[in-house]
């Protein structure tokens, strides 16, 4: 049960196999194969240190391997560099929250749709027509998920200025804007008031319905068994045991690797 | 007096220049770039050996090629690397270019410097007399330069500067080319710079090494700090404050008779350094701020709000 991918790879979307990352005398990832599937929410969870921010920087560009593969639909993306990631439609959002803060809450969101033709020097001065259409264009989508996310209130408001919670639903919302297949959060939840915990609960279900897939990295038992259609528990920068959540927090195994036991 | 005022003005359009160009690297992006002096030099250079050849305007445009290809070529090789050890490879760079200059005599005359650099519009400067034509040429310059960066800055590109500023990997996260952005924002600004150097020497008609001290890199620092970061009309009014300071201290000595000139012109550096303290506590955010993308600008729609 503790094999890596069980299910069919037709499902797929990322998979990273056998990757290692080493920091000095330190593994971070050690031997770590995993699938995250195609309209699924999967969440990975392990105690501290087990590698699971790592691997999620493995699995945007942000931190190569020294060994192992990353794929996404099959195809090899581990040497493909950060920016790379969001045109193959993998967004993600940061643990901590890492705003663009002297950027309005909605330059936040105008800023991160892809293929932008007013990011060119030359088109930034000549080609004003066309890339105002586009801005005009993102606008109408960054005002309607700013509704959804409830801070279109907000939105001229410098973005270093909001709260832990509001900062983790504009990280999020920016993600959207690159119309991902996938969005790998990291700890969603970590320093989020309840009320607004249920609201990014609401929404994440809300754009799985719609079709992306999640990964989450994230503490928050709660949080996982209420979003997560599988889970994968990781321990010194391997897989230990994939299941259901009701079926991993049972494992005998994994109530280890949380307290310390000696096996 | 006016001839005078009409000097100070055009020094300001120099400097102006050369505040605008950084104000897109460090103010926009994020680049810290102390060797803005190399730039300049770079451009004054080139302006000064080749107008006599090929003319001014061609001169000013190979001054702009030569010192954007240089910009580009030290961000290619230098601009991965973290804040602080970007600041040690510009200023080496500025130095470079000064050593370069005073040592290679075959090509820039060494610390004798270059004379008789043609001025733009000279027949008709002579006509009219003083250096109104040349002050209406700079501040010409100085107009056009400005349109077109507050343009960047206003564009999509100017706000993906801002962003890696603000944060280099999250935005390539969002998928922003970070490396190439940042490659672009130096070479443009070094164009600029390019540009400056070329109305240095046009102005003054004669260049040489001394004039091409880091100084020249401070000041221009000063200028986008006192302005406010990101902000070109700030930077306008920040030049022109910091060239005022400099000028105007000048005539202390009038009014105060008990210390001597030797003792005066140390003091008018430390005046400036007061000045710049007082802006910073007392102005943090600089004079004026950057613009930013409102709703309103885009969703006509919406009422505007305070």
């Amino acid at each position: 049960m503790s094999g890596p991918s069980t299910s069919g790879s037709a499902l797929s979307l990322l998979e990273v196999r056998g990757v290692a990352k080493r920091y000095g005398g330190l593994a971070a990832l050690d031997g770590c194969s995993l699938t995250l599937e195609t309209g699924r929410i999967t969440g990975l969870i392990g105690p501290n240190g087990a590698g699971k921010t790592t691997l999620l920087n493995v699995m945007t560009g942000l931190v190569r391997p020294d060994e192992g593969r990353v794929l996404l639909s099959g195809r090899d993306v581990t040497a493909a560099a950060p920016h790379r990631f969001a045109a193959l439609g993998v967004a993600r959002t940061f643990q901590i929250v890492r705003e663009l803060g002297s950027l309005t809450v909605f330059e936040n969101l105008l800023l991160a749709p892809r293929r932008q033709s007013g990011e060119g020097v030359v088109a930034s001065l000549f080609g004003r027509r066309k890339w105002w259409a586009e801005e005009s264009a993102n606008a109408l989508k960054a005002k309607a998920l700013l509704e959804r996310v409830g801070l279109y209130k907000l939105a001229d408001q410098q973005s270093g200025g909001l709260s832990g919670g509001q900062k983790k639903l504009l990280d999020l919302a920016r993600a959207l804007l690159l119309e991902p297949r996938l969005i790998l959060l990291d700890e969603p939840g970590a320093g989020v008031s309840p009320p607004l915990k249920l609201e990014m609960i609401r929404l994440v279900r809300e754009l799985n319905a719609e079709g992306v897939s999640f990964g989450l990295v994230e503490h928050d038992m709660h949080l996982v068994g209420e979003l997560c259609d599988h889970v994968h528990v990781m321990a010194e920068g391997r897989l230990l045991v994939s299941g259901t959540f009701g079926d991993v927090v049972k494992d005998r195994r994994v109530v280890e690797a949380y307290l310390g036991v000696a096996a | 007096m006016i001839a005078y005022l009409i000097t100070i003005t055009i020094l300001v359009c120099v400097a102006a220049l050369v505040g605008l160009a950084l104000n897109l690297q460090w103010g926009l992006a994020g680049l810290v770039n102390f060797g803005v002096v190399g730039f300049v030099a770079i451009g004054a250079y080139a302006a000064a050996l080749l107008a006599p050849e090929i003319g001014w305007l061609p001169a000013m445009a190979v001054s702009a090629a030569l010192s954007a290809a240089f910009s580009a070529g030290l961000a290619l090789l230098a601009i991965r690397l973290e804040e602080n050890y970007l600041a040690i490879v510009t200023i080496g760079f500025g130095e470079v270019v000064r050593l370069v200059i005073l040592n290679e005599p075959w090509l820039t005359n060494g610390a004798l410097g270059i004379a008789d650099i043609p001025r733009p519009f000279a027949a008709l400067g002579d006509a009219v007399g003083g250096d109104a034509v040349f002050l209406v040429f700079a501040v010409a310059l100085v107009a056009l330069a400005f349109v077109t960066l507050e343009g960047m800055a206003r564009s999509p590109f100017g706000r993906a500067l801002r962003a890696i500023r603000d944060d280099a990997t999250v935005t390539s996260a969002l998928g922003k080319n970070v490396f190439a952005l940042r490659v672009r924002a130096f070479a443009v600004g070094g164009a600029v710079m390019g540009i400056a150097g070329a109305l240095h020497a046009y102005y003054l008609t004669y260049i040489d090494p001394g004039q091409f001290t880091p100084i020249v890199t401070a000041y221009a620092f000063m200028a986008v700090i006192a302005g406010g970061r990101g902000s070109n009309v700030g930077l306008l009014v920040g030049a022109g404050s910091i060239m005022a300071l400099l000028e105007g201290t000048r005539f202390l000595k009038d009014f105060i008779t008990v210390i001597d000139g030797v003792q005066l012109s140390a003091l008018r550096l430390g005046l400036i350094g007061v000045g710049i303290v007082l802006l910073l506590i007392l102005r943090p955010q600089g004079l004026a701020p950057e613009p930013r993308r409102r709703t309103s600008d885009v969703l006509p729609d919406r009422t505007t709000r305070s």
